[in-house]
């Protein structure tokens, strides 16, 4: 189903994953969820409006959903969108592949 | 990789292709439920007060069991939570899950599930961690392609 709608649309979960400083914050919140705008900008050598535009495009991919708590906004990882992608690309084409070359990676890192 | 440690709150939220009398009734009706809640079967009479039961299929065994805080169709349900299904959960205490239907525009409605007062049920924190994603992946297939999932 080819659909536009915000927050439906794979493009965008796969454009706002495709930036590193995206994926660090992601792992920010996957260490500890629920962070306001200060505590993950602390952690960054950034600007605050350039955190706060990285957190937009999460936010519009749905990969961050904010939650206000009295005068706090929270930011916590929505990992749906990750498991719908599994869904439809990983799980359909490649798992088992994957699995063996994951396996294979850690195997020759281990012994190396 | 690290390590996921419980947080207190997990929120999870997905847009579905329905209207939010569908989205109450997959999550309110047994037979709805077991299509994707990991073939469980949710009973209450969702009044407040009411227990709320998560039941194997053939109903034998109660997997999980809460009680109705909230109760506002189509838009807000609200419980409280314990697994039984684990025996290291069904020590905790009771937890929080309140699920949010909200429309979206275009025949679209966004359900989000929060999951909170886990900072004493670190087990059930880590128990549900990757459960609501599945659950939500999958009561999205069923409702979009009527579809029930395989295993």
């Amino acid at each position: 189903m080819v659909t536009y709608h915000p927050g439906v649309d794979d493009d965008r979960v796969f454009r706002a994953l495709a930036d590193p400083t995206r994926r660090h914050l992601l792992d920010r919140l996957f260490e500890r969820d629920g962070r306001t705008l200060t505590e993950l900008e602390s952690e960054l050598e950034m600007t605050r409006f350039g955190v706060m535009k990285h957190l937009r495009v999460l936010e519009d991919a749905g990969l961050v959903v904010t939650r206000r708590e009295g005068r706090e906004k929270h930011h916590f990882l929505n990992p749906v969108p990750i498991r719908l992608i599994h869904d439809r690309w990983i799980d359909k084409y490649t798992e088992h592949r994957v699995a063996a070359l994951a396996d294979l990676k850690s195997e020759l890192e281990e012994a190396g | 990789m690290t390590t996921m440690t419980a947080q207190a709150t997990q929120v999870y939220s997905i847009f579905i292709r329905a209207t939010a009398e569908q989205v109450w009734d997959a999550i309110t009706n047994p037979e709805f439920t077991q299509k994707y809640f990991y073939g469980s079967r949710i009973e209450s009479s969702f009044q407040p007060g009411a227990p709320y039961l998560g039941l194997s299929g053939d109903r034998s065994e109660t997997l999980v069991d809460g009680e109705v805080l909230e109760a506002s169709p189509p838009s807000k349900l609200v419980t409280t939570w314990r697994a039984l299904y684990d025996p290291d959960t069904a020590k905790e205490p009771h937890t929080r899950v309140s699920w949010e239907i909200q429309p979206a525009g275009d025949g679209i409605v966004q359900l989000t599930v929060v999951h909170d007062g886990l900072e004493d049920a670190p087990k059930t924190a880590e128990s549900v961690a990757g459960g609501w994603s599945y659950v939500l992946s999958g009561l999205k297939t069923v409702l979009e392609t009527g579809a029930p999932l395989a295993g």
